[in-house]
């Protein structure tokens, strides 16, 4: 590496250079509408209020299995609740991968 | 104890509020200073407790709201009760604290102990008085104000007309009045009628702290725009807009992002606003929108860290900026559980740390050092070893005294000045 170059480049172009090395799909505007919707989306979980209702109409009549150990895994007849899930994360390492 | 989320204390400085993770509200209140003990200044202590929000789940949105308490705002002292507005995500709350060191005593119609008295064996009648009790203090909510926020409130600001208040989300800025919880007032809409042209978001909003009229909002493009609400009553249209030119060579990946702006404050003489964005603090004229007439370096040594620091997020990490009394001293946090002073008339500045392995109580603490690279002095902690899990994003400043609190994760800390 030409050590002379890397005096003239500001440490952020560098450290651009370094994420554009780790990340070559990385989108050009990292400040665009993809990540602000992103942001704009925090606590979404996916859930069905459906299910869950008749679930709570079943359990009069007859005992539900309950959750497992592993409460974010839902398995069988176990039917979710809002506690159960897994926050979906808002993950911006996949926007960082997508286009 | 839970994460602290914010901190703020009342006008008077009696009185410490700290909201956390958990939706709940811990108040302190300074101790009266003792005749008996000059050299020891009012110290803060539980006055109290309270649960403020729950959390919630939103079904037709599939949107789990935290209870995490975004922003607690004091109103002004009217009478013996202390009020203060706390909002998580969705909800903003008007919260009264009240005292009772008094009860009625000597009932006719019951006991002591509440039991009715069998009406028949009375034969005379007393008059109850109050006798002092044990000091209570409550905590009642007087106001929900819901269901106005269609995204997360990050700003809550009481208007100097102690009728009116605001709250900001990332699109949309709505004015209240305390006593009206089922209507509010929108006063700005950034929301594109198509949200693929979305292109920044609300950052931070506040009111003048005179004039009633004039709020100003910061964006995640470093922008600041000052509204005044006598031209429209939907003020999209900016008054003033307040941006630094950007140095085109300098522009990288980066730019936009660090230069979000994740706080702003008046100045209390009202002239001023400050800005803080990833890396600076900026102090601008209010007369003076083409750039800022301070600019000072929280952390300069973290641009050549901002690929990692954007790979773990922190990146992200909304940093507080807080005035003290005289305007004379800003303050912000960092990582490492540092927090920075800078005097903007000395032009000195000083790193400290708020952890307890680092001081014991009541030792003046020592002036910390990052050191950039070369030669590593015994005292200073190289960029490397700083420990980014460990962020001061809130901290609150006296309104007339040099007391400080510091949040550092789930811990508060209450500096004072050294006591000659």
């Amino acid at each position: 590496q030409d050590t002379q170059e890397k005096e003239t480049v500001s440490p952020e172009r560098a450290e651009e250079a370094k994420l554009k090395a780790k990340y070559p799909n990385l989108g050009q505007k990292p400040g665009g509408s993809d990540f602000l919707m992103k942001r704009l989306q925090k606590g979404q979980k996916y859930f069905d209020s459906g299910d869950y209702n008749m679930a709570k109409a079943k359990m009069k009549n007859k005992q539900l299995p309950s959750v497992g150990p592993d409460k974010n895994l839902v398995t069988g007849d176990h039917i979710p609740t809002p506690q159960d899930l897994p926050q979906r994360k808002s993950s911006l390492v996949a926007s960082k991968l997508a286009g | 104890a839970d994460i602290i989320s914010t901190v703020e204390f009342n006008h008077t400085g009696e009185l410490l509020a700290t909201g956390d993770k958990g939706g709940r509200v811990v108040i302190f209140q300074r101790e009266q200073e003792s005749k008996h003990q000059p050299h020891r200044r009012g110290e803060y202590n539980v006055y109290s407790t309270f649960q403020s929000h729950e959390p919630e789940f939103d079904y037709l949105k599939s949107l789990e709201i935290e209870e995490k308490i975004n922003k607690i705002r004091w109103l002004p002292q009217q009478n013996a009760a202390y009020f203060l507005l706390s909002t998580n995500d969705k909800t903003v709350k008007l919260w009264k604290v009240s005292e009772r060191d008094k009860r009625p005593e000597g009932y006719n119609l019951k006991d002591e102990d509440g039991r009715l008295r069998d009406p028949s064996m009375i034969t005379m009648l007393r008059v109850p008085v109050l006798r002092p009790m044990d000091l209570m203090v409550e905590a009642t909510p007087r106001r929900v104000f819901a269901n106005a926020h269609t995204y997360h409130i990050n700003s809550i600001s009481v208007n100097s007309d102690y009728e009116t208040y605001m709250s900001a989300d990332d699109l949309r800025i709505n004015l209240w009045n305390f006593e009206i919880t089922n209507q509010s007032f929108n006063i700005v809409d950034i929301k594109p009628a198509n949200m693929e042209e979305l292109t920044e978001v609300i950052t931070a909003a506040e009111f003048h702290p005179h004039h009633c009229n004039t709020f100003v909002y910061s964006s995640s493009k470093g922008t600041i725009r000052l509204c005044d609400m006598r031209t429209a009553a939907l003020c999209d249209r900016h008054a003033k807009f307040f941006e630094e030119p950007e140095d085109p060579s300098n522009r990288s990946f980066f730019s936009e992002i660090i230069s979000s702006i994740s706080d702003v404050k008046f100045s209390h003489s009202g002239r001023y606003i400050m800005t803080r964005d990833y890396l600076t603090v900026k102090v601008w004229d209010l007369n003076m929108e083409n750039r800022p007439i301070e600019t000072y370096q929280v952390h300069d040594y973290l641009r050549s860290k901002l690929c990692s620091l954007y790979e773990n997020d922190c990146i992200f990490d909304k940093f507080e900026c807080v005035w003290n009394g005289s305007d004379s001293v800003i303050m912000t946090g960092s990582y490492n559980n540092f927090f920075r002073m800078f005097d903007r008339n000395t032009k000195r500045d000083v790193t400290l740390e708020a952890s307890r392995e680092n001081s014991k109580p009541r030792a003046v603490l020592k002036p910390r050092k990052v050191c950039v690279g070369g030669k590593r002095r015994k005292d200073e902690i190289s960029v490397d070893s700083l420990d980014f899990s460990k962020k001061i994003l809130h901290t609150a400043w006296h309104p007339s005294e040099n007391i400080i609190a510091v949040a550092a994760t789930n811990n508060l800390y209450i500096f004072q000045d050294k006591v000659n």
